[in-house]
């Protein structure tokens, strides 16, 4: 016989987990004494919401499941935001928590919480396993779901009498998940593939609209033939940055409220809209009614909830994003006849670039465009939220997919220190490179312990400017200067780092800051770079909220 | 803006009815009236929910029930041919030397069966569409409703076809 704890790490090494980022409690004792002599690398964070976001960070980094695990109650709580922040991107996770056994269940026992029925609205699917013996089972359906259509967290909830009940030591592991209820499309309906190429064909001024979903299906190779068979213009949202090269001649950067001028010209004036693994969120569309007002719309999405939940579409496309382009491209005609647009949004290219002032002042910008030029699209760049977020996002010249992560659809800050060191595990001997805000660091600035523990080399750049600068970019522009409760005092983050033992520096002027980057980047380890920047820089351009998004300010009209 | 009966196919497991339900309140859906109860085949549920909203909200929760992962399948009832039944017990004042002869008439009228007589009251069973025990419901209130219980609607739809067979 053997123990459930031993049944769960065994079918988790199956599932091919290499590392968890766990925390301990009283109800995980028993499969903790089972990590202890497993090949499985358990990661000690500092809080569970850090296991979560690296587990998180580790998927979108690798492409695989990450696994995060929690005692019960406070620890299983403490993984929430992580879990809804996986689940808004859509990240395979698999969470799992510790629970009081079941003789105890619903029974207020000391750190008892009912987190299947808390992350019920946040994940793809949860379980509260009540018999050693469904685990098998209960493991395999999660991975697959976790990690299949549409991608999402799914949490496994296990009382300590499931960790400590035994089972034959012959109990079989499913090689095969086969769910009535489950069961998502990957190629797209013929009939529709055949009405997407015949606007595809037809149309004068295509713009694909890409999202996450791209990255998430692997299919960015499929994105380039179609694009350039069409010499159609690529805009990506936040979460597809890197599905085409930053420096394609196609690529109009990022859509949507702090997008390009010309990517934001190209959705209003463009008259066929491809979106692609994308979801009309509001913080891309700004009104919605004046969306691409001009433009049929092809929607290509895994999941049917997301076609015509926002935006009325002209051919719905339900499948796996590269499976779907496959087909379309197969179908299409070469040659472009696009000419005349492109040359239409080059002009807005130059009228409207994203730029930066060079008044010799330290600029926010300024410090992610030489880190873009020094790390020259290699590596993973991790953000926190808010303006280092979108100054990331803006000026960082991304070349792959995969490279770049942040927390889109949540927003949640004390998302980027963790999720950098699930990247590391991801991606040994890359570059990984946290830009942070002060504000955001301070959301999780106890993974400075997990960092030094285990020599985690997490690059951080600290976009210092003593605000919780988006919020205060709001109060500037709508709320007449009155800044409230966003000034934050002075934090020496290269004290607190070396109170870990993590190496740093400070920059304060604008000429410092390519070699402090050269010294992180050749650091053997992890280093902080705290930069002092322009205190009150502002993100734009700017689509303000509920506006249309050709109704930008900020982009020097 | 109409009502929609769906037909919901449900693995019978923990949590089922409170991932179904938990959608709607949390997506704004309105349910109307919900049913649930086993079904032909062992370990699945059929849960009969009637919603208040347009084409499109009536669309995206559709997709949405399907998206739970122990859904196996939802089916829209409302522009096919069907039979829609619910069930309401009804305990009314009817005293045995004045109304209850009375109600004990309106009891035949609508099919309903006198299912306990109590000193001063009757209860009645009826079966029907909404309609008709929204009628008897409205007959019944002048004598005085003690006690009213109506159950969800289930539907079923007429001929050969099953929910199930469909694609």
């Amino acid at each position: 016989m053997k123990t459930g704890a031993k049944v769960l790490i065994e079918g988790l090494l199956r599932q091919g987990t290499k590392t968890i980022f766990g925390y301990p409690g009283g109800v995980v004792l028993p499969i903790y004494d089972v990590l202890y002599d497993s090949p499985l690398q358990h990661i000690l964070v500092r809080h569970e919401q850090a296991a979560a976001h690296a587990a998180d960070g580790y998927a979108r980094a690798s492409g695989r499941v990450g696994v995060c695990l929690a005692t019960s109650g406070p620890g299983a709580c403490n993984l929430v935001t992580g879990i809804a922040t996986a689940y808004m991107d859509s990240i395979p996770v698999v969470a799992l928590t510790g629970q009081v056994p079941t003789s105890l269940l619903g029974n207020d026992a000391f750190q008892e919480s009912d987190i299947h029925g808390i992350t019920m609205p946040i994940t793809k699917h949860n379980y509260l396993v009540t018999r050693a013996e469904d685990l098998p089972q209960v493991i395999a359906e999660a991975f697959y779901i976790a990690s299949t259509g549409r991608p999402g967290p799914v949490l496994i909830d296990l009382p300590k009498d499931v960790s400590t009940g035994e089972v034959p030591d012959e109990i079989e592991f499913p090689t095969s998940v086969n769910l009535r209820g489950y069961q998502p499309t990957v190629k797209g309906h013929p009939r529709q593939i055949e009405r997407a190429a015949e606007l595809l064909t037809k149309a004068e001024r295509p713009l694909l609209y890409v999202g996450g979903g791209t990255i998430l299906s692997g299919a960015e190779q499929e994105l380039l033939a179609l694009a350039e068979r069409l010499g159609a213009p690529v805009t990506t949202t936040l979460m597809g940055l890197g599905a085409i090269c930053g420096d394609h001649p196609l690529n109009l950067g990022m859509l949507g409220m702090h997008g390009t001028a010309y990517a934001n010209y190209a959705v209003t004036e463009c008259d066929l809209l491809v979106a692609i693994g994308a979801r009309f969120d509001d913080r891309v569309t700004g009104r919605i009614e004046t969306f691409a007002p001009n433009a049929q719309v092809i929607h290509i999405d895994v999941d049917p909830a997301e076609i015509g939940k926002n935006k009325s579409v002209d051919v719905p496309i339900v499948g796996d994003v590269r499976h779907v382009l496959a087909q379309l491209i197969s179908r299409l005609p070469a040659g472009s006849k696009t000419g005349p647009w492109l040359a239409r949004i080059d002009q807005w290219r130059a009228i409207h670039p994203l730029t930066i002032r060079d008044d010799g002042l330290l600029h926010p910008q300024y410090v992610v465009r030489t880190l873009s030029e020094l790390l020259d699209g290699e590596g993973v760049i991790v953000s926190e939220v808010g303006q280092n977020q979108m100054w990331a996002a803006q000026h960082f010249c991304f070349k792959k997919p995969r490279s770049w992560i942040t927390s889109g659809g949540l927003g949640t800050m004390g998302y980027g220190l963790p999720a950098a060191m699930g990247a590391c595990f991801a991606r040994p001997g890359e570059q990984v490179v946290l830009i942070a805000g002060d504000g955001s660091l301070q959301m999780n600035i106890q993974e400075f312990g997990t960092i030094a523990q285990y020599r985690i080399p997490v690059k951080v750049v600290v976009l210092n400017n003593g605000f919780l600068g988006m919020v205060r970019q709001w109060q500037e522009l709508f709320y007449e200067h009155r800044y409230a409760y966003t000034e934050l005092p002075p934090v020496n983050f290269v004290g607190i780092a070396r109170a870990y033992g993590i190496d740093g520096m400070v920059v304060e002027e604008c000429g410092e800051v390519r070699e402090a980057l050269r010294t992180a980047i050749a650091h053997d380890g992890p280093f902080v770079v705290d930069v002092h920047v322009e205190r009150e820089e502002n993100v734009f351009p700017m689509v303000p909220a509920g506006a249309a998004i050709n109704e930008m300010i900020g982009s020097r009209l | 803006m109409k009502q929609h009966t769906l037909s919901v196919l449900v693995e019978n497991r923990a949590g089922v009815l409170s991932r179904v339900t938990g959608l709607f309140s949390r997506r704004g859906f309105n349910i109307e009236s919900l049913a649930v109860g086993t079904c032909e085949e062992e370990g699945t549920s059929r849960i009969t929910i009637v919603v208040f909203g347009d084409d499109r909200e009536v669309e995206q929760v559709i997709k949405q029930l399907n998206k739970l992962i122990d859904v196996i399948k939802v089916s829209d009832l409302t522009e096919r041919a069907r039979v829609e039944r619910e069930l309401a017990l009804i305990k009314v004042s009817a005293d045995p030397g004045g109304t209850r002869a009375e109600v004990m008439q309106i009891a035949t009228i609508f099919r309903s069966q006198v299912i306990d007589v109590g000193s001063k009251t009757v209860t009645l069973e009826v079966t029907g569409d909404s309609d008709k025990i929204d009628a008897l419901q409205r007959l019944l209130v002048p004598y005085g409703i003690r006690e009213l219980y109506r159950t969800g609607r289930i539907a079923v739809l007429r001929g050969q076809k099953t929910v199930k067979s469909e694609k």
